[in-house]
């Protein structure tokens, strides 16, 4: 069966940012199918089969998000060669969770509505991420959301102590990582799914107040910028 | 009432951390630290057979006249080591802290290894908080 390619913009995979005129194969690491179960318990029903709204206002322990992301790092560091790599595998995890919260988001938000829309200009989508995104995936709205001065296709959302990197310190000859690559990479799935292409990084930008204040960069493609511009 | 020092003991008797909070303990170099942590694993599992009625968990408490030695044993055998001047009263609940802080800022960070010394600033930022406080209090 041949399937039509997908999308070529594969941004972490590459090390250029003008990743939209590579030609990468697509990689399967981006998605991942959930593998048939081989012995459905008989007393539980399904998890594929339970109701999604059902677990809305669930909240997960913290301290076994911690320990399972704590592995996480350690599982895909012992498969990496420096910290960009690192950072990338970390970015490509991310990826395959934001398209799942997306999904899920849109989903409970406005399935029930009369009208669903979807949000098809950048800055409520930059807004519905610094606030719904995180709410969803962190139980609080990030700090702030920045536009850059220097370039006009940057953009930056701040949370000034990620949960995610709350017990992580990271060790001083690594000092340029920051964990939250795997935040940068939900973003990047979430911008990716509204249709708004970028690449998302993470960096450590700490304050006397906030030491693990960390700032998730978008950098837009600039096909989004254009359609913004006819847009208006 | 003074706190002057804190051990961590892997399950190994290998000393993995050592700080040192208020004058009074005598200099020594971390080989000789090295040392005591071990015989103080000996020492403890000794104790932890003396009981003559079955199973015990070994010395909680061990004090002298300038000083005390309170011990945490972990279910996991890691030992939490603290030496105070003999009045101190809070060394239990301190210890239960450090263990707090043991749980949340070494075993859930990826960088550190399992059973080796722990290089963690986050660690040693909640104990500054924690022997701070203790003091005070």
């Amino acid at each position: 069966m041949a399937y039509p390619q997908p999308h070529p913009r594969l941004s972490i995979l590459s090390t250029s940012s003008q990743s939209s005129t590579d030609h990468f194969p697509p990689s399967s690491t981006r998605f991942s199918l959930p593998t048939p179960q081989s012995r459905s318990n008989a007393s539980r029903p399904n998890i594929y089969d339970r109701n999604l709204n059902k677990t809305r206002i669930a909240e997960v322990s913290s301290a076994a998000f911690a320990f399972l992301f704590s592995e996480l790092v350690q599982y895909t560091q012992k498969r990496v060669s420096g910290i960009n790599d690192l950072e990338r595998r970390l970015n490509t995890l991310g990826y395959r969770v934001g398209v799942r919260v997306l999904e899920l988001m849109v989903w409970r938000a406005e399935s029930s509505s009369k009208v669903p829309k979807r949000e098809i200009r950048l800055l409520p989508t930059l807004m519905s991420i610094h606030t719904q995104v995180w709410k969803t995936v962190f139980g609080k709205p990030a700090d702030a959301i920045e536009k850059s001065v220097e370039n006009a296709d940057e953009y930056m959302i701040i949370d000034n102590d990620p949960p995610l990197e709350r017990h992580i310190s990271v060790p001083r000859d690594m000092s340029q990582l920051s964990c939250s690559s795997f935040t940068a990479g939900i973003v990047e799935a979430v911008l990716d799914g509204l249709g708004f292409p970028a690449r998302v990084t993470a960096h450590n930008t700490p304050t006397a107040q906030h030491p693990s204040r960390t700032t998730i960069l978008i950098k837009l493609e600039k096909s989004v910028l254009d359609r913004e511009e006819l847009l208006k | 009432m003074a706190i002057y020092g804190l051990w961590v003991i892997n399950k190994a008797g290998g000393l993995v951390y050592q700080r040192n909070f208020a004058e009074g303990l005598a200099q020594l170099s971390s080989n000789e630290y090295l040392v005591l942590a071990g015989t103080l694993h000996g020492i403890h599992a000794i104790t932890s057979r003396l009981s003559p009625t079955g199973a015990s968990s070994g010395a909680h408490v061990i004090e002298g006249e300038t000083f005390k030695i309170t011990i945490l044993l972990t279910a996991t055998g890691t030992k939490f080591v603290l030496l105070t001047s003999p009045a101190e009263t809070s060394s239990e609940f301190i210890l239960q802290r450090v263990y707090d802080a043991y749980a949340d800022a070494v075993m859930k960070n990826p960088f550190h290894t399992l059973e080796m010394p722990i290089r963690s600033e986050g660690f040693d930022m909640r104990i500054t908080t924690l022997i701070g406080t203790g003091q005070t209090s």
